[in-house]
């Protein structure tokens, strides 16, 4: 059965859970959101070229 | 296994494996929470026993994760190798917050049961507090020297010589009178403690093993993007 009854000791209980619940989330969310920010930052910085060049290429062969 | 010490295989290998563990450690974590609040109340402490089931998660976790920092700092101080300073960088996080909910939730058990939310000059709590310090320490003297390799190099020694600190953390139960109960995991004749409490306890120890690996690979991968980011700024920065 499920118990969410701390009794007398709720006041210890229950902190000590949220505090735990909150910092596994934060550390999983800085982690997630780290690596996808960077990802993009990479990703635009691999496409900068490419774009640049495809700008070129249509300034020295206009259809 | 050191062919995974090249950064591309690496991201290659972990490509299909993080995913896995942060959904491994989301079911383990519903599971283990389930057990945690289906267990009995202890017939001695109560319902603070349920503090037990993210205290020593918590705090084996801070000791493994400063235990993977050192490693990886001697490997990055020995063979100069990145990806082992990328592995010493993304564990020190999270094994600081591990070791600060340790002593959080430490305290918050230590109030009912001992009458003390905090003992200054106890071995077991002092000992994970320095755990704490080698912890910010080790960050703050990364964040302070702006030459990336130096500043590597200088957390690395740290980090290495934190090391010593592990083993007083964990005997100095034994070594030293203490408030802290004995060891009842991690002993010679097994487990001392009942199924009832164990089951939830290496559950919970699971699922925060499986969130700190998922942490620490997405976070060595981004170190490896960062890195290849800043290597692309400044190589764009000459040719300008």
């Amino acid at each position: 059965m499920f118990d969410l009854d701390m009794g007398r000791y709720a006041a210890f209980v229950w902190p000590a859970w949220g505090v735990s619940a909150m910092v596994l989330a934060a550390l999983a969310a800085r982690a997630v959101i780290a690596a996808r920010r960077w990802s993009a930052e990479l990703k635009r910085l691999e496409d900068e070229p490419r774009r640049a060049q495809g700008v070129r290429s249509t300034v020295a062969h206009p259809e | 296994m050191f062919g995974l010490a090249n950064p591309d295989r690496f991201l290659r290998f972990t490509r299909p494996l993080t995913p896995v563990l942060w959904g491994l450690a989301a079911i383990l974590l519903a599971v283990a929470t389930w057990f945690s609040f289906t267990a009995p109340e202890d017939y001695q402490q109560g319902d603070t026993v349920r503090i037990m089931f993210v205290h020593v998660p918590a705090a084996s976790l801070g000791l493994m994760a400063y235990g993977a920092l050192g490693v990886s700092s001697f490997f990055a101080l020995v063979f100069r190798h990145p990806l082992a300073d990328a592995a010493a960088r993304a564990a020190a996080l999270p094994g600081a917050a591990f070791t600060a909910l340790a002593l959080v939730t430490g305290s918050l058990w230590g109030k009912p049961m001992w009458g003390a939310w905090w003992a200054w000059g106890d071995a077991r709590l002092m000992s994970v507090l320095i755990l704490f310090l080698f912890y910010l320490g080790y960050m703050a003297l990364r964040a302070s020297i702006d030459d990336e390799a130096k500043a590597a190099r200088a957390a690395a020694v740290l980090g290495l010589v934190g090391l010593i600190n592990l083993p007083i953390v964990k005997f100095s139960v034994d070594w030293w009178n203490t408030l802290h109960q004995p060891a009842s995991l991690l002993r010679a004749d097994g487990p001392s403690m009942s199924a009832v409490y164990l089951t939830p306890l290496l559950t919970m120890m699971a699922a925060w093993a499986a969130l700190f690996l998922a942490v620490w690979l997405t976070s060595i991968r981004t170190e490896i993007v960062r890195r290849r980011v800043l290597s692309i700024r400044a190589r764009r920065a000459l040719e300008a």
